[in-house]
């Protein structure tokens, strides 16, 4: 899957600012206005990777981690799985895809795309996943990652909302 | 407190033959405008534009808060269909309280537009289903969820025994009320094999904080005491190029809205690669939602 768009830092950072990131390579239908939901990653606390991660020597042994604790692989492919086999070793604030290009992380969904492949042409179309917006107009896909954690990609049990009251209650009421 | 006998009272009681005792309790409001009051399907442009300002005028009073009551009509060349995948479904009811956050249904005798009803795997008969469940999580083993809202049924048994026709089927394909013209002899509830339409038994109570003052004629503009209302897919989005509030609060994308006309829209590629059915379909309602398993069929 290649990337037909200009990915120059400055224009995405502005994009990803208006909430817009425009994914032309994933047009779903007839030529339709198209964006994502921004990715979760880009406002946890730990981004730009880089602010660490550029003074650090990639260290490319698989291995226990004494940094980053809570991120357990669990249900994607492990034991052979291994962290940078989606992250970019050189720069932290990419991903890697199989072919050794490098993808953003408003991008994972080509990353995901790799190896889910009838997922990916599922949720191109809004099937699988979803999209919110105009059912005839401007659309934003929901990232894998909004539904999915990387690490972890079974969908988590949610609670309930609730329950609608028996009759008998609502006449008391 | 609103003291007038409209139409759609005057009618609804004298059909119960409760006429009188409450006739006794009023005087002057009897032959009020409303009353007389044209059919909404029947009103000139300008006929329109008037009673929709009035309207926004009551409500905006009413709930302290700007109100747009718009009528929107159906776009051409539009067909509304729904799918529903459940092999996703988690039954979380997510659906249902966004629909109650957007459609202004009472809160006081809690009217829900959708239903999620939760099954036994294995099973089919809908009568065995259960909507109380409230456990810590969903979904449950040994169960799947099946929501039901009105079916927007292309030959719709609710609208043929209406009395007074204030419930017919639009143009894109949309079931609607016309609120001022129900005469709430609940008939139409009667005869909806999908237990899709709700009775307001008392004057519905709307806490002001929780309107939504984003209107339409024929959708969520607030309701009144005797009439029958039901899931218009969100006329009031839709009929504006939205999706509707369930499909957006969807949290595994279990909803898919579109023009069943327009063959790329997701209704049509869930139709053309999907095996869908419908809820009762030997009753022949030919209803616009789709029922799928997007996996494991
Ligand atoms: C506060 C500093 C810090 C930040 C910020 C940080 N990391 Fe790390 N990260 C580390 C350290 C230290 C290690 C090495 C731990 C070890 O060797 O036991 C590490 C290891 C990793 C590894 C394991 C592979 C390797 O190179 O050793 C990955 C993958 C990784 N980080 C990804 C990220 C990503 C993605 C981000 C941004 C979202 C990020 N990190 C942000 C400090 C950081
Ligand atoms: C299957 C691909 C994949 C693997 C394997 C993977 N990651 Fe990630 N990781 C991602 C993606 C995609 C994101 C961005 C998620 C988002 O946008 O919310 C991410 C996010 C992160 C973050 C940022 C989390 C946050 O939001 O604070 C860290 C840190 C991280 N990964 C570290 C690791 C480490 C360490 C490993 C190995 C133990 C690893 N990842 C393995 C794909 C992967
Ligand atoms: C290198 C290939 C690879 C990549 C890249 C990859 N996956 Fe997977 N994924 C797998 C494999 C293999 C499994 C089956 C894992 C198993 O059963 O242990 C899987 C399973 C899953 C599952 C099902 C989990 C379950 O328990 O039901 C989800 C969801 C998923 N991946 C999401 C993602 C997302 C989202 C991304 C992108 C961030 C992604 N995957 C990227 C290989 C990949
Ligand atoms: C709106 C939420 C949502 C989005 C967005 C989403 N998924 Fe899923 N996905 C789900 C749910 C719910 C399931 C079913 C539960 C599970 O297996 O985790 C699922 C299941 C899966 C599975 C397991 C196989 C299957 O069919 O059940 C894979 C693999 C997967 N998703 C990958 C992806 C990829 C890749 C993307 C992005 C291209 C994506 N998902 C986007 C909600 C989502």
């Amino acid at each position: 899957m290649r990337r037909q768009f200009n990915t120059n830092p400055i224009f995405m950072v502005t994009l990803f600012l208006v909430g817009l990131v425009p994914v032309l390579d994933v047009r779903a239908g007839s030529g339709q206005d198209l964006s994502l939901s921004p990715a979760g990653v880009l406002s946890s606390p730990l981004f730009p990777c880089s602010t660490c991660h550029a003074g650090m020597e990639p260290n490319l042994q698989k291995r226990a981690l004494s940094f980053h604790p809570e991120i357990k692989i669990q249900g994607h492919g492990e034991p052979r799985r291994w962290c940078l086999d989606c992250h970019d070793a050189g720069n932290r604030d990419s991903l890697r895809l199989l072919n050794a290009d490098t993808v953003n992380f408003n991008e994972s969904y080509l990353l995901c795309a790799q190896c889910h492949g009838n997922i990916f042409r599922a949720w191109k179309a809004g099937i699988h996943g979803k999209r919110t917006g105009m059912w005839d107009g401007p659309k934003r896909y929901v990232l894998c990652t909004s539904c999915h954690n990387p690490h972890s990609p079974r969908f988590k049990p949610l609670k309930p909302e609730a329950a609608p009251l028996r009759p008998e209650e609502t006449l008391r009421r | 407190m609103e003291n007038k006998v409209s139409r759609r009272d005057f009618l609804r009681l004298s059909a119960v033959g409760l006429g009188a005792s409450v006739l006794s309790g009023c005087s002057n409001g009897l032959l009020g405008d409303d009353l007389f009051r044209t059919k909404f399907q029947e009103m000139s442009p300008n006929q329109v534009k008037e009673v929709l300002k009035r309207l926004e005028e009551k409500y905006s009073g009413k709930y302290g808060t700007q109100f747009s009551v718009t009528a929107t009509p159906a776009k051409e060349n539009v067909l509304f269909g729904y799918g529903l995948d459940l092999s996703r479904c988690i039954g979380c009811r997510r659906c249902v309280h966004a629909c109650v956050k957007e459609n202004n249904p009472s809160r006081e005798t809690q009217i829900q537009w959708i239903r999620d009803l939760r099954m036994k795997k294995g099973v089919l008969d809908l009568e065995k289903a259960e909507h109380y469940y409230s456990p810590e999580q969903v979904p449950e083993e040994g169960h799947y969820y099946i929501p039901v809202q009105c079916q927007q049924c292309e030959n719709p048994p609710c609208v043929k025994v209406c009395p007074v026709k204030a419930t017919w089927k639009e143009p894109d394909g949309i079931v609607v009320v016309d609120y001022d013209w129900c005469i709430g002899c609940r008939t139409c509830m009667a005869a909806c094999p999908y237990r899709a339409r709700k009775f307001n038994w008392k004057e519905p109570v709307i806490p002001k904080d929780e309107i939504n003052p984003q209107t339409h004629y024929l959708g969520n503009r607030p309701r009144m005491r005797g009439v029958v209302e039901k899931c218009t897919f969100c006329i009031q989005r839709t009929r504006e190029g939205r999706y509707p509030a369930c499909v957006e609060a969807c949290p595994v994308g279990a909803r898919k809205f579109g023009n069943l006309l327009d063959p790329k829209s997701e209704i049509r590629y869930v139709i053309e690669n999907f095996r869908v059915f419908r809820l009762k379909e030997e009753l022949n309602t030919e209803p616009k939602f789709y029922y799928f398993f997007s996996m494991g069929a």
